[in-house]
């Protein structure tokens, strides 16, 4: 029952109040400082970072983290097999982690937005084809696929992005052709079709701003699996290529000695373990706070 | 006059809102005498549906009843448990919503709907067994053509969604009528239906008011069914009562600035031509009003000394108004 | 008819369902609604017509059909001599800055994300009509005053704004592109009493000023017959009564509108044993009834009203209406209390 009378909005945007839900998220909030930190990590790594990340020194292989014996507090999370130290590796490989993931996330939503709304708004044979390769590139399983394409294609950094975006788009796309069609029809849309709008307006101007909530809640929360995919496939060894630093490439690495310096492994992949979980209830809160039809 | 079978006293209903304190109602008074049609008139943020909600203990945080008494039959409503106002509600109180389509469960079928109404509220059924099963579905096959509906026995089985907005509407008061309550609340019970239907609506609740002998409040914002189907009125501007009387009084010779500005608002086929005098303005925000007459802003009449609380004078048998410029006890 | 505005010929509107891959394969026919079915009338230049019917008769759908906003299925729209159904998308386009639209919804009908200055601006920047944005907003301002806003209110957006309020702003923006003709859509309906007259108010002040012809679609009798200089009837998709408001109000020919007349609660004290009850509901208009449409709630139906649709007739000066028993002179009243 909706007695709360209609007390009128106070001038504000609906943005604004928006942000001030999601601050009011003290978990989603702190977590989105973590992320936060891991970006600033990213960027300004020469800054940030110790020493150089494809620095090796034998005399240092394997050497501990600094609060156990034979540490050293030069190098807080000790060396890989190779000498270079840890903590600068997973550093610089932050960098990595992001990029692909915000590059990936970026190419998906825009091509993803765009066939969504195509599909959405136009029906038709836009819809039917557009629809059906969505239903195809889901039905594949992907990471068999990703792993043949990178074979193919060969290792590199736009190729690992245009892998991942391949497939990616597809989420996004669902995203928007949903809510396009029940955007499409309200009167507003009628309205602006009624004074002689064009499609592209009506889609650009009058329905995109309206959908665009859930689209970068659903990026978000599809960043933290394309930065663990991304680990998943240096992890095998198809993602970026050495020296360059990269957190799934570290786990890998540090395979072979995971019992006796257990640190090489652990460390990247705590790493991945923490953005990933901070990217999740970071967007968690925003689709609490920015969608809430999701939340109760 | 017998006792009052409803009697509200100084009800004040709020919101804790983010923009303030919203006082949907404030300060009023209702009284329903047995048998009689109340017509509760007002538009949207006068507190008329508040008001009855908050008689049905239906108002949830941030809402709260800060202050008044609701006494039912000579029970304030207000002290009873939650328990004990649940068996109130439904036996001797039941409400109908203005949108059947939400009120009604989508996922049971109408005589399973009924037959819970009738569980819990119906103390004449036969103790256990088949002989209270079939006591229960005699009931609501009862019920649903008392109601106006074809073919019942066939219908029980039916979900909400296969009948439509006029048959759902009927089944809605078929449901609230279930247990024999002693007051009816209709809130716009015909608001979402067209002419025809509603009309239909309307004279089958006059219908089974005459024969049960029960109560009947009709929330609505339509003063030509209140003129049609109710004896007394009242009409609400921004959670207060300005007007009181009979019917056919009040839209005839209405006292209050509001209620004439709302008929003159009414467009009608014998004014054509004639420009309406529509009420300027909106209804004021509900939020810290300072204490003066409510409706000074939009009111032609309205002059400094309106500017100071203004409390309900009687100017009549059984009218009251609420407002400074109308003289006392006018006329006979 | 010469010097109408707009006439519309045998115009119809039929919905085809979406028909399943198993479904064509099993040869079965799509399910059609057929919402408007060949509806011709005339609106005079300068005229107001009401268009009345209860929801789901496809009034509105007619009021969409006729400005392509739901392309029409068959039939003809002449608007000022031009054939409108013919018109390509761009020419269509272009015509719009004359045909426009105010829709029932004030929440609905504006984008939420959009301000005032952009939804009412939009016709402007569509069409051509102003140079440069300064000159843009100016209009937009100029525009908001007529409809009773402020031109301060003009950065906002529509959430900071009453019902009434925003259907000031639809208004806005559907006279800024100063069109000939506007439909109605309901535009009152969905407001409290006192704001309704504001609107009604509003709107016959705008069509003095800006000479514009109405077609207004309403459920509203007391609306229409306010406001009307001519009347259509409509139920289940066709037209079944229409002429002067006074003739069709005072004498209603057909038994519809005598019923749809005398059910309406009128604030006046009157008699309540003369109402006719209709009984049942509108009947699915995806399977309507066969003959006359309203057969299976006319108190006066016989057989011929079963079997055959019966043809509009002329009852009066430009009143006519369809029903098998016009000349009969029955009245629904009568007919009810004999049968």
């Amino acid at each position: 029952m909706s007695f709360a009378s209609d007390a009128r909005a106070p001038a504000d945007s609906l943005f604004r109040r928006n942000l001030r839900a999601f601050a009011a998220n003290r978990l989603a909030f702190g977590s989105a400082i973590v992320v936060l930190i891991f970006v600033v990590m990213a960027v300004f790594a020469p800054w940030i970072a110790p020493h150089d990340p494809a620095a090796t020194d034998l005399f240092r292989r394997l050497q501990p983290p600094a609060w156990m014996e034979g540490g050293d507090w030069a190098f807080p999370l000790g060396c890989d097999a190779l000498g270079r130290d840890i903590l600068s590796r997973i550093i610089y490989g932050a960098r990595i982690s992001i990029f692909i993931g915000v590059a990936v996330i970026l190419v998906a939503t825009v091509v993803g937005i765009l066939a969504g709304l195509a599909a959405g708004y136009l029906r038709g044979w836009v819809d039917i084809v557009i629809s059906r390769i969505v239903d195809i590139l889901l039905g594949f399983p992907y990471l068999i696929f990703a792993i043949g394409l990178m074979a193919m294609m060969g290792p590199g950094l736009a190729n690992i992005i245009l892998v991942m975006a391949y497939k990616e788009w597809v989420i996004p796309c669902r995203v928007v052709r949903g809510e396009t069609l029940a955007v499409r029809e309200l009167e507003y849309v009628e309205a602006a079709r009624a004074v002689g709008a064009s499609d592209r307006h009506i889609m650009l101007r009058e329905i995109l701003p309206n959908i665009l909530s859930p689209v970068l809640v659903v990026a978000t929360i599809r960043m933290a699996d394309v930065i663990i995919l991304e680990a998943a496939l240096s992890f095998l060894g198809l993602g970026v290529q050495p020296p360059t630093a990269s957190w799934g490439a570290m786990v890998a690495d540090g395979r072979a000695f995971i019992l006796e310096s257990w640190w090489v492994s652990t460390f990247p992949g705590v790493a991945i373990l923490l953005l990933v979980l901070a990217i999740n209830v970071a967007s968690q809160g925003l689709r609490d706070a920015f969608d809430p039809r999701f939340s109760e | 006059m017998s006792r009052p079978l409803l009697q509200v006293r100084g009800l004040r209903t709020v919101f804790d809102t983010r923009a303030g304190r919203v006082c949907a109602v404030d300060g009023v008074d209702v009284t329903v005498e047995p048998g009689e049609c109340l017509g509760v008139v007002g538009e949207s943020g006068s507190g008329k549906s508040v008001t009855f909600a908050s008689v049905m203990g239906l108002i949830r945080p941030p809402g709260r009843i800060e202050a008044g008494e609701i006494l039912f039959d000579g029970v304030d409503l207000r002290q009873l448990s939650r328990r004990q106002m649940q068996a109130v509600r439904g036996r001797d109180i039941a409400m109908t919503m203005q949108d059947a389509l939400t009120a009604l469960n989508p996922a049971l079928t109408v005589g399973t709907q009924i037959a819970e109404m009738l569980e819990a509220h119906d103390d004449e059924l036969p103790r256990g067994g088949p002989a209270r099963a079939r006591a229960i579905r005699a009931r609501a096959v009862e019920m649903l053509g008392l109601v106006g509906i074809p073919s019942p026995d066939d219908r029980l089985k039916q979900y909400p969604h296969e009948f439509s907005g006029g048959m759902r509407q009927r089944i809605m008061i078929a449901i609230a009528l279930a247990s024999k309550p002693r007051l009816l609340i209709a809130d716009e019970p015909t608001t979402a239906l067209d002419v025809t239907i509603q009309a239909q609506v309307l004279e089958l609740i006059d219908d089974i008011r005459a024969r049960l002998g029960m109560s009947v409040v009709l929330i609505t914002h339509d003063l030509g069914v209140v003129a049609q189907h109710c004896d007394r009125v009242i009409v609400m501007y921004a959670g207060q009562v300005v007007e009181e009387g009979p019917t056919a009084a009040v839209i005839g010779s209405p006292r209050h600035p509001y209620t004439r500005g709302l008929l003159a608002s009414i467009p009608r086929p014998a004014l054509r031509g004639q420009p309406i005098r529509p009420i300027e303005g909106q209804v004021p925000e509900l939020i810290d009003l300072p204490p003066q007459c409510r409706f000074h802003a939009r009111c032609p009449e309205a002059g400094p000394d309106c500017l100071r609380p203004i409390e309900m004078r009687r100017v009549g048998p059984g009218r009251q108004v609420r407002c400074i410029r109308t003289p006392a006890e006018a006329g006979p | 008819m010469t010097g109408a505005l707009l006439q519309v010929e045998g115009l119809s509107k039929t919905y085809v369902g979406r028909m399943s891959l198993v479904g064509r394969l099993l040869g079965r026919r799509p399910t059609a609604v057929r919402a408007v079915s060949d509806v011709s009338l005339d609106i005079e230049r300068g005229e107001i017509l009401g268009l009345i019917g209860e929801s789901g008769c496809g009034k509105s759908t007619l009021g969409r059909a006729i400005l392509r906003l739901h392309e029409p299925s068959a039939g003809r729209v002449t608007f000022d001599g031009t054939d409108v159904t013919a018109l390509s998308p761009a020419a269509m386009t272009a015509m719009r800055r004359r045909m426009q639209i105010i829709f029932q919804d004030p929440y609905a009908s504006l984008n939420p994300r959009r301000t005032v200055a952009d939804i009412v601006g939009l016709p402007l920047q569509l069409h051509g009509l102003a140079s440069g944005r300064a000159a843009q907003r100016e209009t937009v301002a100029e525009m908001l005053e007529k409809v009773g806003l402020k031109a301060g209110q003009i950065d906002r957006y529509p959430h900071q704004f009453s019902g009434g309020q925003r259907q000031r702003i639809g208004i806005a923006r559907a006279l800024i592109s100063r069109p000939d003709f506007v439909v109605c859509d309901e535009p009152v309906s969905a407001l409290d009493v006192s704001i309704q007259a504001q609107i009604i108010q509003l709107l016959q002040d705008l069509k003095r000023e800006f000479a514009l012809t109405y077609l207004f679609i309403s459920h509203d009798i007391s609306v229409i017959g306010y406001l009307a200089d001519r009347v259509a009837v409509m139920y289940l998709g066709e037209i079944v009564e229409q002429g002067p408001v006074e003739a069709v109000l005072s004498r209603p020919r057909h038994p519809y509108t005598q019923s749809l007349l005398s059910a309406v609660p009128k604030v006046e004290a009157t008699a309540r044993t003369d109402r006719v009850r209709l009984t049942g509901d509108l009947p699915s208009p995806l399977n309507p009834p066969s003959g006359c449409k309203f057969h299976t709630r006319c108190p006066l139906a016989i057989d011929i009203c079963r079997r055959s649709a019966p043809h509009r007739e002329t009852v009066g000066q430009g009143h006519d209406a369809a029903c098998h028993r016009l000349h009969e002179g029955l009245s629904i009243t009568d007919g009810g209390s004999a049968a």
